[in-house]
């Protein structure tokens, strides 16, 4: 009851400003819905430049890497425990790249309820002959299924079918730049030599393009099992794990952990691509401070609509507390309207903010890098109107706490003497 | 009503700007239920200042005010904001209705204010008031498609709607023609004759303050006679 009557003499007071009102409101829509698009549309440029390398990272990737012995046996000797031992010219062991019984460490992983999926992955140097000359590359070789699953291979093959690596024997998907320097057409067969000296004949399935040159120049894809064949080893032989955990942040300690329970090397995503994270975070901080500014200009326009609607409205506060409002009351009533033209003009924008993000949705934009993309990206995380609608209150009712405190000092002798 | 209704007892009260100047001086006088008081005196006498302390609204003063017998000395602003809109009625020289509101919702909003009784209730009753003043066909109109007698009334029957135990008027006829000025005094006449209600009537108009009942005359900020 009370708040209702506060509430209808807020709105008198409001309409009878109607214009004034308005323009308070739509200061606060603008800001709005900017804020929205802005971020929606920054977020999803960051999420498309972020994906470009991290929806192709594993959150884990174990291997092993060929590094010197830690412990050199003459340390292993009990005579000579106590002494300093020099060791010079120390070079790495022969050793093979592959991880021991991997198949164990899958299964424990497949248990681990922190695993999102794991696809193993042999990595290869080999050379492509074509006509009198050799083409450095690199063969990945990966579960197909499992690789779709977790990195999104089908989006990165622009022809061909993914599947076909595994239905067609003895078959690649070549990197766009390197298809492109061999002529390859699909279909055609390609000369691969291994490190282990070994030739093989593959058949172009596919073409694959990640959107970063360098990659596209050197990478292509084969089925774990052709690639097992190329280098000549039993069909347990995998060189790397790689793993998506459910929550990206615990990459580092889970990474740790793999570390000591395996022993053996393993590369959290946050090591990896630092620059990423800081890139993105800084871009988000920047949208989020033009919003924000964009907010704070809109609170300072209800302000001094506010404040012009108290040095008008002087002789009706000074009434309203001749006949027995108090302070507070009058306070809350101006608290009122800052309050009705932030929800309003917030309401309003959210609603502009979402119109606008889905138009920059529909405009065009083909780059020959990015091949899944057709246009702007934007991203509709709810969190962004939850922040915007939640801003717009706070500002409208710090914008509107001032002038109304000023209401709430009117000394009603003052202003009725004075007529 | 009988016993003192309002009480003033030795108040004294000071303007500092430009220069200390004693305004009142140790005023004491008490109103008893059903009266019709006027104060009367010069301009610059002081008159309007002692109805803003009576009032309430002006808390800076020495001395001490009983309103229904109950001290208003160290009152919080909220609580002397009740008083306001419960025991007190007030018609002023300029009507300072809302132009925003209807004359009916006006003559509401102290009691709506009040929330003792249902917006109905009160409407029903803004009603009768507004009859009681002969306007009631005007109630729904905006009080700036009023004349200047009529929106004096209206300001009444707002001051009337919570029946509070006193009217306070500061030159309510100051504004208004002889007739006008007539029509009011023949309103608050009926309201303290039919209606038992004390008024407190600032006024410099001898003829409307002859007619009351009892005139305090005031100069230079003291009761001349009582």
């Amino acid at each position: 009851m009370k708040f209702g009557l506060i509430f209808s003499v807020a709105k008198s007071l409001l309409l009878a400003r109607w214009k004034q009102t308005l323009v308070a409101a739509i200061g606060v829509t603008f800001s709005i819905a900017m804020f929205i698009s802005l971020l929606s549309f920054m977020t999803g440029l960051n999420d498309l430049l972020d994906g470009l390398i991290m929806n192709r990272t594993p959150h884990i990737l174990l291997y092993k890497e060929i590094q010197p012995s830690k412990q050199q046996p003459v340390e292993l000797d009990f005579r000579y425990k106590d002494y300093h031992n020099f060791v010079s010219s120390v070079k790495p062991k022969n050793e093979r790249l592959d991880i021991r019984n991997n198949r164990a460490i899958i299964d424990v992983l497949e248990k681990d309820k922190r695993v999102l999926g794991i696809a193993p992955k042999i990595t290869t140097q080999v050379f492509f002959n074509v006509g009198v000359i050799n083409l450095n590359g690199v063969i990945n070789g990966i579960d197909v299924i499992s690789e779709n699953e977790l990195f999104l291979f089908d989006d990165y093959v622009v022809a061909g079918n993914y599947q076909d690596l595994n239905n067609i024997p003895n078959s690649i998907i070549l990197g766009k730049g390197a298809a492109e320097k061999m002529l390859a057409q699909i279909g055609d067969v390609v000369q691969v030599t291994a490190v282990t000296g070994q030739q093989v004949q593959l058949k172009v399935v596919g073409f694959f393009q990640s959107g970063l040159l360098e990659f596209d120049n050197v990478q292509s894809y084969a089925s774990i099992s052709t690639t097992q064949k190329l280098l000549s080893e039993s069909n347990n032989y995998v060189t790397g794990i790689q793993i998506k955990l459910n929550d990206v942040e615990q990459a580092l300690p889970v990474a740790r952990e793999y570390e000591q329970l395996f022993g053996i090397n393993a590369l959290d995503i946050q090591t990896a691509n630092a620059q990423f994270e800081t890139g993105s975070f800084v871009r988000t901080l920047i949208s989020y401070a033009v919003g924000i500014t964009l907010l704070v200009v809109a609170g300072f326009g209800i302000y001094n609509i506010l404040n012009m609607m108290i040095y008008e409205k002087m002789d009706s506060i000074a009434i309203l507390k001749a006949t027995g409002f108090s302070g507070r009351d009058v306070k809350n009533i101006f608290i009122t309207i800052a309050l009705c033209i932030g929800i309003f003009g917030g309401l309003l924008g959210l609603v502009f903010g979402y119109t606008l993000s889905s138009i920059i949705d529909q405009i065009p934009f083909i780059t020959a890098a990015l091949p899944t993309v057709t246009t702007y990206p934007i991203n509709y995380n709810p969190n962004f109107y939850i922040i915007g609608g939640v801003f717009s209150i706070i500002t409208t009712y710090l914008a509107g706490y001032f002038p109304s405190k000023k209401a709430s000092k009117v000394d009603p002798v003052v202003i009725i003497r004075g007529k | 009503m009988t016993g003192n209704i309002l009480e003033a007892k030795g108040i004294t009260k000071y303007f500092h700007d430009p220069v200390t100047f004693q305004v009142l001086k140790n005023i004491s006088f008490a109103i008893k239920g059903g009266e019709f008081v006027s104060i009367t005196g010069k301009s610059g006498c002081g008159k309007s200042t002692l109805l803003y302390i009576l009032s309430t609204m002006d808390t800076d003063y020495e001395g001490e005010l009983l309103i229904d017998r109950v001290s208003m000395k160290g009152r919080k602003e909220a609580e002397l904001a009740k008083v306001r809109n419960v025991k007190i009625g007030f018609v002023f020289q300029f009507h300072y209705l809302l132009n925003e509101f209807t004359v009916l919702r006006n003559v509401m909003l102290p009691a709506l204010k009040m929330a003792a009784k249902s917006p109905e209730e009160i409407e029903h009753q803004a009603h009768e008031k507004l009859k009681i003043l002969g306007i009631e066909s005007e109630a729904l109109k905006s009080p700036n498609k009023l004349s200047g007698g009529q929106k004096q009334r209206v300001a009444i029957a707002r001051a009337l709607i919570n029946d509070p135990i006193i009217i306070m008027g500061d030159e309510p006829t100051g504004n208004l023609d002889k007739k006008n000025s007539e029509n009011v005094y023949q309103i608050f006449k009926e309201l303290a004759q039919a209606y038992h209600q004390s008024l407190l009537i600032v006024t410099h108009d001898a003829e409307f303050a002859a007619r009351t009942d009892r005139i305090i005359e005031m100069e230079d900020g003291a009761i001349l006679n009582n």
